[in-house]
């Protein structure tokens, strides 16, 4: 089951800003909410996002629970050349996942 | 003509000090928290307003999801660039929202994501910029229905 929803342009000219959407499904429990009988609900939530191009990082985030369940992100990139998105998610309890999107610049 | 206009810029300019006065001095009403998670990352500089345009619903129903967009007037050379986005609230349990780390190959200083928040309350975003200059921009957000407030099952 895919976890993780990327949106890239398959297609891009060289040098254009193009924006990258990015949606990984996780619960972001808080770690501030309680169950009925009062215990409280462990935290589990991703705390860091990281998008390499062809190897290099060029987006990179730290994330809190203040952010809502299934984590969206947006963000823009410059490109120069045809090459691969590598994606990843780290968090809480040895959470890991990976994702990829490749391009291709005209 | 010129005079006025320039007495009104130093009046706005006097006014946005005022109001980053009241984001980052510790001995105001905000609290201590989000004072000390703002200089863990601006250190001893300066924030001032401007150049941050926070896109945030003034009136939200549901605390949980909060769509948010955070951009930057810059034009991303490779020699003035946006470096960094750092969000923070005021009322949630933890002051923090989130950290985003850009660079010249972003292109566009921009992102968005979708938040929690536990209460009315004040959204603050600060960029640093590639001459370490911080900028800041701060919404007032009303929530209806908070978040982390439900009983999980």
């Amino acid at each position: 089951m895919p976890s993780a929803l990327i949106n890239v342009p398959a297609k891009a000219k060289r040098g254009s800003v193009i924006e990258i959407k990015t949606l990984m499904s996780h619960i972001m429990e808080t770690g501030y909410r309680h169950t009925a009988s009062g215990d409280v609900v462990p935290r589990d939530i991703i705390t860091s996002f990281t998008c390499r191009f062809n190897g290099a990082e060029i987006f990179r985030a730290d994330l809190y629970p203040a952010i809502a369940a299934n984590p969206f992100i947006t963000f823009f990139t410059i490109v120069t050349e045809s090459g691969k998105f590598e994606f990843e998610w780290i968090g809480d309890k040895g959470f890991s996942e990976t994702a990829q999107a490749s391009i291709t610049v005209e | 003509m010129a005079n006025s206009e320039h007495t009104r810029r130093t009046f706005l300019s006097l006014t946005g000090g005022a109001a980053v006065l009241v984001i980052v001095r510790p001995a105001d009403a905000t609290p201590a928290m989000l004072s000390a998670a703002i200089r863990n990352v601006i250190g001893e500089a300066n924030v001032r307003t401007g150049k941050v345009k926070l896109d945030i619903p003034p009136l939200v129903e549901n605390g949980n999801t909060v769509p948010m967009t955070v951009s930057v007037t810059s034009p991303m050379t490779a020699d003035e660039y946006v470096k960094s986005i750092h969000v923070f609230n005021e009322k949630n349990p933890q002051p923090n929202i989130g950290n985003f780390y850009l660079g010249p190959r972003a292109g566009r200083a921009q992102i968005s994501t979708r938040i929690r928040l536990a209460d009315s309350q004040k959204v603050t975003a600060i960029a640093r910029l590639s001459d370490d200059t911080f900028w800041s921009a701060t919404a007032d957000v009303v929530v209806t229905l908070a978040a982390c407030t439900e009983e999980a099952i």
